[in-house]
């Protein structure tokens, strides 16, 4: 039975791989981009005013509350900012890391750096948040670390800026950034180092051997190969915190993101288009990175 | 005249390995010279802290006359073609020959300009605008020698230039290499494991063995005179023959290497002529080469001896495998070599 399945299935290439393709096409289609396209139709209906009924009506009024309402630009703008952020600090703290995992790192050094890397993430995300915010509090560990360091007027003085400032750590959204970037810095790690790895030896000395100061071949050789592996880092802790919402409902200044906001104008507020609206703009925003990214370049080593 | 390039008393060792075992050297300008060795020999290391990849525990090293033991790669005037060709993937061609002079600062227009000129001299000009990844193998290499020479280096280093090449490409680019190196007129050093590649191109080849140069020599000098039954194995191919069997055939111990074409094969039985030297053995099996055949003579259970047989002088026929046959050379054309 087997054998002659093998057998059929044998110089029929076409159709094996349709066979094997058609599962994941199937998810993909209808589970997965399916329900992406209901949820942006869903942004277009319209919403009863009286009884707060989704009318299947198509109108853009949505979006236009959305873009004028100074109270939500805010939001978008507050997401927005704290993801490119985040995005620049996991960027400039991995990179050292993952060159180091990548490059210097003996065997039993490197398996230590990817455990360590990912052991967090077999904790659950909402301990972990739970534990910034004690971690943050005012009188918490943070704060004894950096006065056991002599730095609290450093502190005093992050805490007392506007805007990023706020009465302690766990309440600032300097805290909530701080949170951020622990949560999805090995999202930018792992990547990272993936793509570092398989720079060969040799184009580094080649550089040097060339003439180019380790500045300069780190410019022009190690930057430039390690792009494709920093554009995945960066998809990742950007849309991930363009999206969450549980971080910033635990730890930080009261200010609302987009993530929140989702998840209440579809729950309690029961205002599914708004929401819908608002899970778009991340979609939007992602789109418009990836094309930037490939205006820069950033996929040519690929 | 000062050396291009010297090495005193230069050791490596990684871990308990030791890779380059107080080796000392003197390479003269405009010399084609060859690291020939199998590998963990030490060729290789001796290439790398010549570039300045890396650092040896004990010794110095000398660049036309200056100590470079602690200059970096980048400030030494010295450039490497590497193994891998070690090309950079996200640079086109003509970007990849120009690298040297980018680092340097040399304006964009003008860096292209020399760039074009060095692709012309690897016959390469059409190339400029391909990714690395469009090349060939032989391309890519002389993509990689282009890029070495952009900078004027008063000496090349080639890492196993040829080692990924096909015999017929390798064949040309052996005939290129030497051409280039003769018009540049600068010092070119290479490390190989091919000891047909240093014979044919190098002017003196030292040959590594252990973490040491086991010998230094012209190619006929070291085909013809190897001292040791290690260069002797190594370099071409020889019969080494040592004790007991040495004894029979000379009368003292000490061994002696005989080249496989200088030994001529006949009909067991007859008596050995003045002035040569002879055995006999069984006739083991004979491989046919081409141009010539190569039979394995058994001697005694320890020793094997094998012979090159021109085809071209195949008037009289081989004997039947299996059979008795006579081995003789010239006295004077056995190795007498230094014990290891």
């Amino acid at each position: 039975m087997l054998r002659a399945a093998s057998r059929f299935l044998h110089g029929r290439n076409a159709f094996y791989v349709s066979l094997l393709l058609l599962p994941p096409l199937l998810w993909l289609g209808t589970v997965y981009l399916g329900s992406l396209f209901t949820l942006l139709a869903q942004s277009f209906y319209a919403i009863d005013e009286f009884t707060a009924r989704v009318v299947p009506e198509l109108t853009l009024k949505t979006y236009r509350q959305l873009f004028t309402q100074p109270a939500n630009v805010d939001i978008v703008v507050r997401t927005l900012l704290m993801a490119i952020a985040v995005t620049l600090a996991c960027g400039v703290i991995a990179f050292p890391v993952a060159n180091y995992m990548a490059r210097y790192a003996g065997p039993k050094m490197k398996a230590f750096f990817y455990v360590g890397v990912m052991l967090p993430m077999w904790t659950s995300y909402l301990v972990k948040v739970y534990a910034w915010r004690l971690i943050l509090a005012k009188d918490g560990i943070a704060s004894w670390f950096v006065g056991t360091l002599g730095l609290t007027p450093v502190l005093d003085q992050a805490l007392s800026l506007p805007v990023v400032g706020g009465p302690s750590l766990a309440s600032s959204y300097l805290g909530m950034f701080v949170v951020f970037v622990y949560m999805w810095l090995p999202f930018m790690i792992l990547p990272l180092a993936a793509a570092l790895e398989r720079v060969p030896a040799s184009l580094l000395q080649a550089s040097a051997d060339l003439g180019a100061r380790p500045g300069q071949t780190f410019r022009t050789v190690v930057l430039p190969l390690a792009l494709p592996g920093l554009a995945a880092g960066s998809i990742f802790t950007f849309s991930l915190t363009l999206g969450d919402y549980i971080i910033p409902s635990i730890v930080g200044a009261p200010g609302y993101f987009i993530g929140m906001m989702v998840y209440q104008q579809q729950g309690t507020a029961g205002n599914l288009p708004l929401a819908a609206a608002f899970s778009v703009v991340p979609i939007v925003l992602i789109a418009l990175y990836l094309t930037l990214a490939r205006r820069l370049g950033a996929f040519d080593a690929l | 005249m000062t050396a291009a390039i010297e090495l005193h008393e230069t050791s490596r060792a990684f871990g308990s390995i030791v890779a380059l075992d107080r080796v000392s050297l003197s390479i003269a300008p405009g010399e084609f010279f060859a690291l020939l060795g199998p590998s963990g020999s030490g060729k290789t290391t001796c290439l790398r802290l010549i570039a300045g990849f890396d650092h040896p525990d004990q010794g110095r090293i000398l660049l036309d006359g200056e100590d470079v033991t602690d200059v970096p790669p980048y400030e030494r005037n010295v450039n490497t073609v590497f193994q891998d060709y070690a090309l950079f993937p996200h640079m086109d061609v003509a970007e990849n020959v120009a690298y040297g002079l980018r680092v340097r600062g040399v304006a964009g227009p003008e860096r292209r300009k020399r760039a074009v000129e060095m692709l012309d001299l690897v016959r390469l000009a059409d190339f400029a605008d391909r990714r690395p990844n469009q090349l060939s193998g032989g391309q890519k290499q002389r993509v990689a020698l282009a890029r070495a020479l952009i900078n004027q280096p008063k000496v090349l280093l080639l890492d196993e230039p040829l080692g990924a090449l096909d015999l017929k490409l390798r064949e040309e680019m052996q005939a290129e290499l030497k051409g280039l190196q003769q018009r540049l007129g600068i010092t070119f050093v290479f490390v190989t494991h091919d000891q047909g590649e240093a014979l044919s191109m190098a002017d003196r080849v030292a040959v590594f063995s252990r973490g040491r140069i086991e010998q230094l020599d012209t190619p006929r000098g070291l085909y013809a005179r190897p001292r040791t039954a290690f260069v002797a194995s190594f370099v071409g191919s020889a019969n080494v023959v040592t004790g007991a069997l040495a004894e029979r055939l000379t009368g003292n111990r000490a061994p002696f290497a005989i080249r496989p074409e200088l030994i001529g094969i006949g009909q067991a039985g007859g008596a050995v002529p003045a002035g040569m030297l002879g055995t006999e053995g069984t006739l083991e099996d004979v491989l046919y080469h081409g141009a010539s055949s190569r039979c394995h003579v058994r001697i005694d259970d320890a020793n094997v001896l094998a012979v090159a047989r021109a085809e071209s002088a195949a008037a009289t026929p081989l004997p039947p495998q299996g059979t008795r046959v006579q081995l003789t050379w010239r006295a004077g054309d056995a190795i007498a070599l230094e014990a290891d």
